[in-house]
């Protein structure tokens, strides 16, 4: 049903007639999110002010059977916000206040509009820190983070978003407001429902607000850069350092494709002529920093390494973890479409995957670019490829396809961090099988009896 | 530059990823939180209008007026999107296939774009007809008696915002020909601009001074063209392609080391020549050779390994402002700080923000005056904050604008540009007697 003047009428008496967007012109740039090739045009998009709004809307769109699209900044990497067919989009931008900072108990509390970056900023000014720093930390929604349970570049040693929630306030698909978990370390009464809505990236409800484990900020940091000729010589560094009782906060690597490309927009002196560039970096107690990095640097060179570069302070060390930070971006300058995959392997069988991934590529003549989260096993193959040339893109789906099956013969998961959405649907139940996949949708059609909420993402 | 978004490359469409890396570099994006007003927002509208899918709408236009045109998101983006040339093809597309103007707005654009910004010589004598109206009180006297209100409203909005006339323009400050006292190494053109010969001729004296003190020999012919930019900004492919082909003419660039630019929105135009000259067989070589001798005062200074003057000058405290052309557009951020760490006395403290438009952008101030006020009381918040008695900064626009701020702010720090305080810093260590 499409929705009417009458329709805009009354969502303009929830939040204000300027913050209901109607125009061709203002619901063109809504119409995607950061997934390549996806699109569809919302009815309408409201961006509301505060959770009482939110759940005004969500009732009027329960009444009227509409159904509603939630958005944060659009940076999402599997269609998550991408509009459903006649839907409303509701953009929680500017819920962008951070509601308090407790540092007696550790905890921060932040509407779900909040910018990622300003969440650690906020907690920095306490000298606490929010270790979750997902690639688009700059612009993405702690909201939005929270959804789609993001990761970042510190997973291996301080998890992903979800270690991190402990409390959500949250607009159920009938718009009534639920309170979820509390400032307590220990809570066990009854269901973890939080943890229901921790990446069910708009599905089941609409987070508006969270309550956040804070840490203590590590004394100390050491970052490092290790270029090899070889891709296995990087993975069997990072084998080694696990097998040495090492957990560093990050282990990250590139491949030439997107070495190239990254050293083209930063420009921080990358040497473009290595197979494999990692980063790693270590943190914590300023002795058992010095102790690890001393380690990692002699297991590196004992890995071959070509060269390890030391960053002499913070400002280098910024710079290196921005520029991995930019890999998937940087990566567009080679083709018009960049079509990202986020499989994920037991640590231990990376390097097979590493080379599954190159072996694919050739055999469909593709361009690949791979880089990610070496000691989280989680890896970013990036097609370099034309949406608009059919062939090609058919290639794309067939090698695509063959990574899939490889992760999940593996033991792996076809996606890591960046969720389901509409770009990895189709390969769910395969992953899942039927009696875990049916559970998920009785779960979302308990929740959700009319499929309001964000409909066509993770099922059909 | 072509002439409209259909006819455009598409790839150039493409590039744009949407991973919203540039959402929180974009002024207007931070001021409203509304993906439109985002340069991913901006760039899919564009897509649309190439697609088919959009006409040239009004809010079309609107949106594409409300761009300050900073680049910002050109730093910002992993992707490399040039992002200038979607908004210059745009404005373009609007003013060939857009809905029309109003006659008053055709009359003035006409007369502004067509006549005085083709015509060197008009311009310096409307420059000097306004001079007269500032210098002889009549500004005073027209402003008390409010006759001010009887102006078209394109001129009212811009006479506040009229820049004070130099009493002498370039030409009579600046030889045609000038020569280092002694070690020519270079030989060098030294492009005045419009803006910057009618209100800053100094600084071009200023300019010369310091390529001279650097064995710089400076070739300044007296009448120059408007380089186009402006044009190229407001849609205007066609004028700015012939005040192009006639700078080229007019400076033959294997005739010299460097051709010098000292306005950071000047600048940026004047290095993609060969952009817009790519379909012209008769220019399209030299273009590309101008493109690569093309070069802003600090960015040549530095490379040439400019000598830093001799202690003289008392201490200064200064902070900087970077030109959004100058920075984002041309690229050109360290060197200007390190002109200023060469003067001994001076000591620079870093602008918080210093990268962020002051909201002058163009004629951006006049055509979005809420947005440009905006901005403006960021960065004068931010300078005073800085406890500097000096800004410098390196572009007329941001020149005028923030000059305006700190005025209104009853601020006693002091405009300048770096040339001008080397330049000085160079006069002190004469007049010290070494």
């Amino acid at each position: 049903m499409p929705l009417t003047d009458s329709h805009f009428q009354e969502l303009r008496r929830f939040v204000g007639s300027e913050n209901v967007l109607t125009a061709r012109e203002d619901l063109i740039p809504y119409e995607f999110d950061g997934t390549a090739a996806l699109k569809h045009r919302a009815e309408v998009v409201i961006l509301p002010a505060n959770t009482e709004e939110v759940s005004a809307c969500v009732k009027f769109a329960a009444t009227h059977k509409i159904p509603v699209v939630t958005r944060g900044s659009g940076t999402g990497l599997s269609g998550g916000s991408v509009p459903s067919e006649g839907c409303l989009v509701l953009c929680l931008t500017r819920m962008d206040k951070i509601i308090s900072v407790d540092a007696a108990n550790l905890t921060l509390r932040a509407q779900c509009g909040v910018i990622t970056a300003n969440i650690d900023a906020a907690a920095n000014a306490h000298g606490l820190f929010y270790p979750p720093d997902p690639g688009s930390m700059k612009i993405s929604t702690i909201g939005g983070n929270v959804a789609e349970n993001s990761g970042g570049l510190r997973g291996l040693k301080y998890g992903v978003t979800r270690d991190y929630v402990m409390g959500l306030e949250v607009v159920m698909p009938d718009g009534q407001i639920a309170r979820l978990g509390n400032a307590c370390v220990k809570d066990v009464a009854g269901y973890s429902m939080k943890d229901l809505f921790i990446g069910s990236e708009g599905t089941l409800g609409i987070i508006t607000e969270v309550l956040l484990k804070l840490l203590p900020k590590p004394a100390a940091r050491r970052t490092m850069l290790a270029s090899y000729d070889r891709m296995e010589d990087a993975a069997n560094t990072v084998s080694a350092i696990i097998a040495a009782r090492i957990i560093p906060c990050t282990l990250e690597f590139l491949d030439r494709t997107t070495i190239g490309c990254v050293e083209d927009y930063a420009k921080i002196g990358l040497p473009r002529d290595c197979e494999a560039l990692l980063l790693m970096e270590t943190d914590g107690h300023p002795s058992a920093v010095e102790d690890e990095a001393a380690k990692m640097l002699e297991i590196a060179r004992a890995h071959r390494a070509r060269d390890v570069r030391v960053a002499s302070n913070d400002a280098e060390a910024l710079k290196l973890a921005s520029a991995r930070r930019s890999a998937f971006s940087a990566l567009a300058r080679v083709r018009p479409t960049t079509i990202l995959e986020d499989v994920t392997v037991p640590r231990d069988q990376l390097a097979t995957m590493v080379g599954f991934i190159a072996q694919v590529a050739k055999k469909h003549n593709l361009l690949v670019g791979t880089f990610g989260h070496m000691g989280d096993g989680n890896l970013h193959p990036t097609f370099l490829t034309d949406e608009r040339n059919a062939d090609e893109m058919h290639r794309v789906h067939l090698a695509l396809e063959e990574i899939v099956d490889k992760t999940l013969e593996l033991g792996g998961t076809i996606t890591g961090e960046h969720g389901i959405g509409l770009a990895k649907k189709q390969w769910l139940k395969r992953q899942l099988g039927e009696a875990s996949h049916g559970l998920m949708r009785q779960i979302k059609q308990s929740l959700d009896p009319h499929n309001l909420l964000n409909p066509g993402k993770i099922f059909d | 530059m072509r002439g409209s978004l259909k006819e455009l490359d598409y790839s150039i469409l493409q590039q744009c990823m949407r991973c919203g890396m540039c959402l929180p570099a974009c002024p207007t994006y931070d001021t409203t939180k509304r993906e439109r007003h985002s340069p991913r927002g901006r760039i899919s509208l564009m897509r649309s209008v190439a697609d088919g899918e959009l006409k040239i709408t009004g809010e079309f236009v609107a949106e594409m007026s409300y761009c300050l045109g900073c680049l910002a998101c050109q730093t910002a983006c992993p992707a490399g999107v040039d992002y200038s040339n979607l908004l210059e093809t745009a404005r373009s597309d609007i003013q060939t296939h857009g809905p029309r103007a109003t006659l008053v707005a055709r009359f003035w654009r006409a007369v502004t774009m067509r006549g005085l910004f083709m015509r060197p010589r008009l311009l310096r004598f409307a420059g000097r007809c306004l001079g007269l109206y500032q210098q002889l009180g009549l500004q005073t006297a027209f402003r008390k008696l409010h006759l001010t209100k009887l102006l078209p409203p394109h001129l009212k909005k811009l006479e506040p915002q009229a820049p004070t006339m130099a009493r002498r323009f370039s030409h009579q400050l600046i030889a045609a020909v000038e020569s280092p006292l002694q070690g020519k190494r270079y030989r060098v053109a030294l492009l005045t601009g419009c803006v910057q010969d009618l209100a800053f001729s100094a600084i071009n004296r200023d300019t010369a001074d310091v390529l001279l003190a650097n064995g710089c020999e400076v070739y300044t012919p007296p009448i120059q063209p408007c380089c186009g930019s402006l044009h190229a900004h407001n849609g205007e492919a066609e004028a700015a392609r012939t005040l192009a082909r006639r700078m080229i003419d007019l400076f033959p660039p294997s005739e010299f080391d460097a051709i010098i630019s000292n306005a950071g929105g000047c600048g940026n135009h004047l290095r993609h020549y060969g952009q817009l000259l790519a379909l012209d067989p008769t220019y399209i070589t030299r273009a590309k050779l101008w493109d690569t001798k093309l070069k802003d005062i600090h960015e040549w200074l530095i490379q040439i390994g400019c000598r830093a003057p001799r202690p003289g000058m008392a201490a200064l405290t200064v902070t900087y402002h970077d030109s959004c052309h100058l920075t984002h557009g041309q690229k050109v951020t360290s060197q200007p700080r390190e002109l200023l760490r060469l003067i001994p006395g001076i000591k620079l403290v870093e602008l918080p923000e210093a990268n962020w438009c002051c909201g002058s952008a163009g004629i951006y101030n006049v055509t979005q005056p809420e947005q440009s006020e905006l901005l403006l009381n960021r960065k004068i918040d931010h300078i005073l904050r800085t406890g500097a008695e000096v800004l410098a900064t390196s572009n007329p626009g941001c020149h005028l604008q923030i000059a305006r701020g700190l005025q209104a702010a009853g601020s006693s720090i002091q405009m300048l540009q770096p040339v001008t305080l080397l330049a000085r810093a160079y006069k002190s260590e004469q007049s010290a007697g070494h």
